[in-house]
């Protein structure tokens, strides 16, 4: 995909970058809100403060922050391996989001760096959504800065509340770390392929549950997506 | 391994793999092979990570109140309701349910 380029027009590219920066503060704000739910599940399952707050610093990436915490909930640190497995097999698709900003980002390498660490879906969909190269770069980096701030700082807040009230079932935020997650695959499922790996996923995971350490039951569900994406059923033709 | 060791070992790797999309050529990414993959991949991930979530406790398959809570949450994505109160509803009708002690 590559960076589609008009001729800047002044007042056109005002608008353009002005309809960037509110894509941007509508997205960023949304998404952090959800932070505190984080914040109190990952101390739920048995992370200290610190390690919640370095998770969202350091990892920035929800899914894969959502997976590690939700399979050592289950294991414990027994299921260590298989926790950091699953963060980085769903970190993958931050890697493709990079290439398809590469291009968008430019500049020397330390921008690069910067814009590496803020890859994700959220900055990556309003960037490559706006219709201007400057539209782009501010769509990119004002989603990054305001989820970056916004995330950390909910995070804090739910560790705190999570440490505070304690059993955090009663309250069901293990349903709301499942709504999370099926939030995070509905925009996902726009065709046949994906709902039927989708599908295949959810059965495989189930049936091996009561067989496998926690953890082991998802990492095996990842086998359909490379079966089904190797070989390509149900899927277009692509040429 | 402690629970440091998982947390920095698995932040790495992720920012580590963001960091790889920005110094690869972007010729990959028009090889259609390995970008289907890596978009299933996560498809499967999360539908994977989301029964698990619902439905597991303590190694073992459990029908309680998770379950209506996700079957909400599809309803109410379904209807395009913002991603915050989705996730809102479901935990308070997880709450209620438990409240009322109908399902564990």
């Amino acid at each position: 995909m590559t960076a589609p380029e008009r001729t800047p027009h002044a007042p056109d590219a005002v608008g353009a970058t002005a309809a960037a920066v509110r894509a941007a503060l509508g997205v960023g704000l949304a998404v952090s809100a959800y932070g505190v739910s984080f914040g109190a599940l990952a101390v739920a399952s048995g992370l200290d403060i610190w390690q919640t707050c370095v998770l969202s610093l350091l990892m920035f990436s929800g899914g894969s922050q959502f997976a590690l915490i939700g399979v050592l909930a289950t294991g414990g640190v027994a299921a260590g391996p298989a926790a950091i497995a699953s963060a980085t097999l769903l970190g993958i698709r931050n890697g493709l989001y990079s290439m398809r900003m590469s291009p968008i980002i430019g500049g020397p390498w330390w921008r690069r760096v910067l814009a590496g660490h803020w890859t994700i879906d959220e900055t990556t969909a309003v960037g490559t959504a706006q219709p201007t190269l400057r539209g782009q770069r501010v769509g990119f980096w004002v989603t990054g800065a305001v989820i970056y701030l916004g995330w950390n700082l909910t995070t804090l807040a739910g560790a705190l509340l999570g440490d505070l009230v304690g059993d955090v079932r009663m309250y069901g935020l293990d349903a709301a770390a499942a709504a999370a997650f099926l939030g995070l695959l509905w925009p996902r499922l726009t065709s046949k392929q994906p709902v039927a790996v989708a599908v295949a996923a959810v059965v495989v995971a189930a049936v091996l549950v009561p067989w496998l350490p926690p953890g082991l039951p998802v990492l095996a569900a990842a086998v359909v997506a490379i079966v089904v994406g190797v070989t390509n059923v149900l899927g277009r033709r692509t040429t | 391994m402690t629970v440091w060791h998982i947390v920095l070992i698995a932040s790495i790797a992720v920012l580590g793999l963001k960091l790889v999309g920005y110094a690869v050529p972007p010729s990959v990414l028009e090889r259609p092979t390995p970008a289907r993959v890596a978009n299933l991949l996560t498809v499967a991930l999360l539908a994977a990570l989301t029964a698990t979530q619902t439905l597991e406790r303590s190694g073992e398959i459990v029908l309680d109140a998770r379950v209506p809570a996700i079957v909400l949450a599809a309803a109410l994505f379904a209807l395009r309701v913002p991603f915050i109160l989705v996730v809102l509803a479901a935990a308070a009708c997880a709450a209620l349910v438990r409240l009322l002690g109908w399902m564990s």
